[in-house]
């Protein structure tokens, strides 16, 4: 579903640095691990290169989302005193690092068996209908990339999909379609579940502390 | 039914704020001085009163796994590290705890800590927990500023530290030393055990790494004391309150916390609105998360949810995540998008598991067809066998057990499938 990691393909920058604010946060991640203990920031420093890329992409025409290209990994094993290899490994290891382009909308649907049991092939459907594109696709304006993941736990909110750091929950195909017509305005639709209810609480109202629920103001 | 009173989680749902000042109404950090000064030892053995068991899916007492930690420091330091990595397909209670209840949590990191004589916590959240992390964050942040995080954390004379990382998308690093290992800023590939965490865990330091359910819980337990808690739940071992998932084709699919030992069916219609078109319309339950074996409608009738009433049952409470299945199910189809899970998930380390999830992927998409000779189901249960036990780390039992579970109840419809297939093909 992802695409591979290509050293050399065409797409990749020459050259990567953080800016001064990201530096900041890189400084920052690297000092929460014990002195010597540096590679441990391997991980948060990957993430950082991604949300600087996802940035600068956010603004761009045509849009683009968040990856890390071979040079920001590079500049990661300089940072961490690491051999560029253990920092591709890692890299190409955790899904959530995209090593090539994706669009500014990264929407991940789950299609673990409990979403799968709860309608994540309508979904799906929805997804490629509205957007025109098929999983592992980008859509031409840069803006929608269409992917299935693996369970991403919140199965009593199911069928449900990621896009980037937000869930989207309890979706049906009109919902989901609102969604994307809310991003691809570049609107924030309402994260979390997308019927009458709190987090994890069942829909009809709670079955367990009913006293505090009402002192709330929830049923 | 659990009383509200003996509720551990009482904003589970979120209607009232995460925030420090919000958690203190609540009881959290009520004293925290007065745990610590009872001592280590009394601690511990107040734990192992309790019967807490481990909530991330194995069920080792958790008193006893603390004790496991060198009593001096030899001069290495030690570690708690919290299993936030929550990624079993079915489960999604720790969620609710790091974004509803994350003080809970940094509270029963101090005093964990403390028991086993660490200076430093770090909570390993999975990456795509992105906005429940930044609260945790916040949390952490808060507890700071208020004095119970840092030197002389909370008045207890203990110097404390929380560090939060940040998965990236691996449910491997579930398996205690993938997680470390990735904190390590490595792979999330499993370590051969021995050494243990204990002796040499993170940084080749002694190490415990505890799911955040039963680290959550550790405050309530210890100030209402183990005897408080062993006295829920159906017996002595199978002891306390439980955060349970209810997922799948259930009328209001919800979290809900409940007594140990509640009766599946219980659970079902009392909390989750019943099943989909009414009980007998019930097909399968996997009763903790998509590792354990499926239970058939005829077992959930009257099975309680407990470690050891699933494991008569040859399945498990794992995580408590249930996955409920009518009688609409291609079951068939339910099980294979497990196996995808688990051949998407394999790190790759050892070959049984690298090579067989794959093949046995292949063999069920077979299966959900039809596409397939009879003899194979039972080279398929032979090559599942060849898995389970010959990998460093469980994920490769994990693969087997759904699709044995499978073999075991349903091989009747797994033949009729291949019959029909045949049938329509002639």
């Amino acid at each position: 579903m992802r695409k591979p990691f290509e050293l050399h393909a065409e797409y990749q920058p020459e050259r990567f640095e953080f800016t001064k604010a990201f530096q900041k946060k890189v400084d920052e991640a690297i000092s929460l691990y014990p002195k010597g203990r540096q590679q441990s920031a391997v991980m948060p420093l990957l993430d950082l290169a991604q949300r600087q890329v996802a940035e600068t992409g956010a603004k761009a025409n045509p849009a683009y989302g968040g990856w890390i290209p071979r040079a920001a990994m590079d500049k990661i094993a300089e940072i961490l005193d690491m051999p560029p290899m253990k920092v591709y490994e890692v890299a190409t290891f955790y899904s959530m690092y995209n090593t090539a382009p994706v669009g500014k909308y990264l929407v991940q649907i789950c299609g673990t068996t409990p979403c799968w049991l709860c309608g994540c092939d309508n979904i799906i459907n929805a997804c490629t209908k509205h957007l025109g594109i098929g999983m592992g696709e980008t859509t031409p304006d840069g803006k929608f990339t269409l992917m299935e993941v693996e369970c991403l736990g919140a199965c009593v909110n199911a069928p449900m999909v990621q896009i980037n750091d937000d869930y989207y929950e309890d979706l049906t195909e009109g919902s989901m379609k609102e969604i994307l017509d809310m991003l691809a305005e570049d609107m924030k639709p309402k994260i979390g579940s997308q019927k009458a209810r709190k987090a994890s609480m069942a829909l009809s109202g709670p079955t367990t502390l009913k006293d505090r629920a009402k002192k709330a103001g929830v049923a | 039914m659990l009383r509200d009173e003996d509720r551990i989680y009482t904003n589970i749902y979120g209607w009232e704020p995460f925030s420090l000042k919000s958690a203190q109404k609540r009881g959290d950090w009520d004293n925290t001085k007065a745990i610590l000064a009872k001592g280590r030892e009394a601690i511990i053995e107040e734990m192992k009163l309790s019967g807490l068991r481990g909530r991330g899916g194995a069920g080792f007492p958790t008193g006893l796994k603390w004790s496991f930690m060198p009593k001096e420091s030899d001069g290495r330091p030690h570690y708690l590290v919290v299993n936030a990595d929550e990624s079993e397909p079915g489960t999604c209670k720790d969620r609710d705890i790091l974004r509803h209840e994350p003080h809970k949590l940094l509270e029963g990191c101090l005093i964990a800590g403390f028991a086993m004589g660490a200076h430093t916590a770090f909570i390993y959240i999975r990456g795509e927990f992105h906005n429940e992390g930044s609260e945790v964050i916040r949390a952490i942040q808060e507890a700071y500023d208020a004095g119970l995080l840092g030197k002389n954390a909370a008045g207890t004379g203990w110097d404390f530290d929380i560090v939060l990382h940040r998965g990236a998308g691996a449910y491997i690093c579930g398996e205690e030393t993938a997680l470390i290992e990735s904190i390590e800023g490595k792979k999330g590939q499993p370590r051969n055990k021995p050494p243990f965490p204990a002796m040499a865990g993170l940084y080749s330091c002694p190490t415990t790494v505890n799911n955040v359910e039963t680290i959550a819980s550790v405050p309530t337990i210890l100030r209402r004391g183990g005897a408080w808690f062993a006295g829920l739940g159906r017996n002595e071992k199978n002891a306390g309150t439980k955060l349970f998932c209810i997922s799948g084709h259930v009328n209001q699919p919800c979290n809900v916390e409940e007594e140990m030992g509640i009766p599946l069916k219980e659970l079902i219609e009392k909390h989750c609105g019943g099943v989909r078109g009414g009980w007998d319309n019930l097909l399968a339950v996997i009763p903790g998360g998509s590792s354990t074996p499926m239970l058939p409608k005829e077992q959930c009738e009257s099975v309680h949810m407990d470690f050891d009433s699933l494991r008569e049952l040859g399945t498990g409470l794992g995580t408590a995540g249930v996955i409920v299945m009518d009688k609409s199910t291609d079951i068939i189809h339910a099980i294979c998008r497990l196996s995808q899970f688990y051949m998407h998930e394999s790190c790759g380390q050892c070959t049984p598991c690298r090579e067989g999830t794959g093949w046995v992927w292949r063999v069920m998409k077979r299966m959900v067809a039809g596409n397939a000779s009879v003899e194979e189901i039972d080279m398929l249960f032979e090559v599942t066998k060849e898995i389970e036990g010959h990998t460093i780390c469980a994920l490769g039992d994990a693969a087997a057990w759904p699709v044995q579970g499978l073999i075991k109840h349903f091989r009747p419809e797994m033949e009729k499938r291949i019959l029909e297939y045949r049938k329509a093909a002639a």
